[in-house]
């Protein structure tokens, strides 16, 4: 319950570092703004692609039928995972299938959330993750503190340290074109060499048995186009029913995410390569019991985007790791209870539930309503500390009776004049930790107004 | 019409001038104020905190003891969200219903219902408005930085009826203070920190006031501005507004 703020104390100690991660998303975050305000129809963009998903949700079965029957037409082998581990093991079949034993990655949140990289190393095999940002952390052994900016947390001095280690570039160097420049000669070497390319995907059409994968750097067309064999894994929730509404996707993605009019790249996988194979792995891994899930369904819409990240004022300050999930963040905090109640049930409390993330999905995926809905079952299910879930019964009882009230009210204030500060500012009182107390009035409005109206 | 006021606990304990001030603006404007005897909270602090069924019985209370007026009206955009918003897990008679529609910000009420378009109030300060997030993105009192819409805010509109006000321009428009109810008290420190960050954006912008629609932010703020040793002062919009020319 309480890691996140255990962990955000941890990531905020160092005032400078915080600030610079702050303001860091903070850029990203205007970047969007510019981006999505040059759109005169934004609002309109936003509604449309949040009724399309709606629509492909309570279709879902429908669309994921219609989608493998097109995709096997065009010659893609298709495989249905239940969950992480299955994934996983089909995955690790395709590959011995072919004989593959080394694998390139691009653009994939999906093998994060079921753990591939350790899970193909378990079995002897090597993935090199090939976007630079996946890259660095794979290097530093860390998982991604972002879902579309993986080694946002870490400046450009920690990764010129961490190649020069890794990838002997010279010692002190911190110029990102250099660095880019060494990263980019080292994973030449793994294209070239793949067995076979593993990617995400950002769109499913239904209509055309097609992927599509939106990527800056390109490094998920460089793999599928050399390696003889092309893996693409994604969610469920993917899908869209035609190839019409892509468009209103990829306007609303780029925009905010990053603030670009759109990613360098918007790739469209339709069929193997000659002489290639081409796999498709669509997994479940706990999206159909969120689906069930009324108040909670249309978290499935998100795009990951991350704009809900950039704009968190409070993630800005904490740190992607400090929520510990794949998805961190707002949508991190959503999604995750449903998979795990007990293990994350302190995250829906990682918000002022100030709306901010609502506002910015290019989706309107309800965030802080599903965030406030969520604080309620874990409650409910006895998730809360017990001192909390106490005092919260106690201030009931006295809010609902206005004698209580009363009386509560007259104490509070004549403890915050009267006693002594020590007493007060103690360590129990987190509020007094870095703000004053408000200083206590003579009399409330309540014994105001009956000596100055109420007699009238 | 029947017009109650709604004194949110927090601010009848500790920030009365701010009720005074609402009451006699209101009273300035030309309405009858009824203030309800009895009255006490919202019951948002249990039901942010997950407990909204400890806070049932604070909604039923609210409910009776505001239920035959035309309109509740509240110097909180926080609170008139809650009750609006929140209050969908009680049955909903028709005062439940009438409640949840006519309890409103200070704010909506004098600019929706009143239709002012003019005040007599002067406040010659700087003045940096803080755009508390329940009634910008609750309440809808203003269109977000997020939201690709061009309309001012409701407290901006109000603000520049004031002789002397001279509105900031701040560097992040509509950022969270980092109140957030129990989360003050939860994430103490990123909290605190949220609170520094508005705060150093206020004072980069030469403010002498902070202003808000809600005293809970400001409460923070002033928590955070007094340990600072700050001369940057805090005040209530409707303590702006009801200033004499």
């Amino acid at each position: 319950m309480k890691e996140h703020a255990t962990k955000a104390a941890a990531f905020i100690q160092d005032e400078a570092r915080t600030n610079w991660h702050d303001e860091s998303l903070w850029f990203v975050r205007s970047k969007r703004d510019k981006a999505a305000h040059g759109i005169p129809e934004w609002e309109q963009l936003r509604e449309l692609a949040s009724q399309i998903k709606d629509h492909t949700l309570s279709h879902l079965d429908e669309y994921l039928e219609a989608f493998e029957a097109k995709a096997k037409e065009n010659g893609v082998t298709v495989h249905w995972a239940a969950d992480a581990a299955e994934h996983n093991r089909i995955v690790h079949s395709i590959l011995q299938e072919h004989n593959a034993r080394r694998i390139v990655k691009s653009k994939s949140m999906l093998t994060e959330e079921c753990g591939l990289n350790e899970y193909l190393e378990e079995q002897d095999m090597e993935v090199i993750d090939t976007d630079l940002g996946e890259r660095i952390i794979q290097l530093k052994e860390e998982p991604p503190s972002h879902i579309v900016m993986p080694a946002i947390h870490l400046k450009k001095e920690e990764v010129g340290e961490l190649f020069h280690q890794k990838l002997q570039t010279k010692k002190g160097a911190t110029d990102p074109q250099y660095l880019t420049e060494a990263a980019r000669q080292h994973l030449r070497q793994s294209f070239l060499q793949a067995d076979a390319a593993i990617t995400g995907v950002n769109f499913a059409i239904a209509e055309t048995g097609g992927v599509v994968v939106c990527t800056n750097e390109g490094n998920a067309d460089m793999g599928t186009h050399l390696a003889p064999l092309q893996i693409h894994c994604m969610g469920i929730e993917k899908i869209l029913p035609k190839a019409e509404h892509l468009g209103v996707f990829t306007r609303l993605l780029a925009r905010s995410a990053t603030g670009q009019p759109s990613t360098i790249f918007t790739s469209h996988h339709h069929k193997a390569k000659e002489g290639g194979a081409m796999h498709i792995v669509i997994v479940d891994n706990g999206r159909t019991t969120q689906l069930g899930r009324p108040d909670f369904r249309n978290s499935l819409k998100c795009i990951r985007c991350g704009a809900c990240m950039n704009t968190c004022p409070i993630y800005r300050r904490s740190g992607g790791h400090s929520y510990d999930s794949t998805v961190p963040g707002p949508i991190g905090s959503i999604l995750t209870p449903g998979i795990d109640l007990k293990k994350y049930s302190g995250l829906p409390f990682a918000s002022t539930l100030c709306g901010s993330c609502s506002d910015v999905c290019p989706v309107k995926i309800d965030i802080h309503e599903q965030l406030y809905k969520w604080r309620q079952i874990i409650a409910e299910e006895g998730h809360l500390p017990t001192a909390k879930k106490q005092s919260m019964v106690m201030a009931g009882k006295v809010l609902s009776r206005p004698g209580w009230y009363k009386m509560a009210g007259k104490s509070a204030r004549w403890v915050t004049r009267w006693l002594p500060r020590p007493l007060i500012y103690n360590p129990l009182n987190t509020w007094g930790k870095a703000r004053e107390l408000p200083e206590a009035p003579k009399e409330s409005f309540q014994e105001w107004y009956r000596k100055n109206r109420s007699a009238s | 019409m029947k017009i109650a006021l709604f004194i949110p606990c927090y601010i009848d304990q500790f920030y009365p001038q701010v009720g005074i001030a609402t009451l006699e603006l209101l009273e300035k404007l030309g309405c009858t104020v009824h203030f309800p005897e009895g009255q006490t909270c919202c019951g948002q602090p249990m039901a942010n905190t997950g407990c909204e069924r400890d806070a049932i019985p604070t909604y039923e209370h609210y409910v009776k003891t505001f239920s035959g007026y035309d309109y509740v009206v509240t110097p909180s955009g926080s609170c008139a969200y809650h009750v609006r918003k929140h209050y969908d897990i009680i049955e909903q008679t028709g005062a439940v219903q009438h409640l949840r529609k006519r309890t409103l910000d200070l704010s909506e009420f004098l600019l929706d219902v009143l239709k002012v378009e003019h005040l007599d109030a002067c406040f010659p300060a700087k003045v940096g408005l803080h755009q508390s997030c329940h009634g910008l993105r609750g309440l809808r009192l203003g269109p977000g930085s997020e939201r690709n819409l061009n309309a001012p805010s409701a407290l901006h509109t109000l603000l520049s009826m004031v002789e002397g006000v001279e509105i900031a321009e701040l560097e992040r428009a509509d950022e969270c203070c980092g109140f957030g109810g129990t989360f003050a008290i939860n994430e103490p420190d990123i909290s605190a920190k949220m609170g520094k960050d508005r705060i150093a954006d206020h004072a980069r912008a030469g403010v002498e006031v902070i202003t808000a629609g809600d005293m809970s932010c400001l409460m923070h703020l002033e928590g955070l501005l007094r340990r600072q040793g700050s001369p940057i002062q805090v005040k209530h919009i409707a303590e702006i507004l009801n200033t004499k020319a």
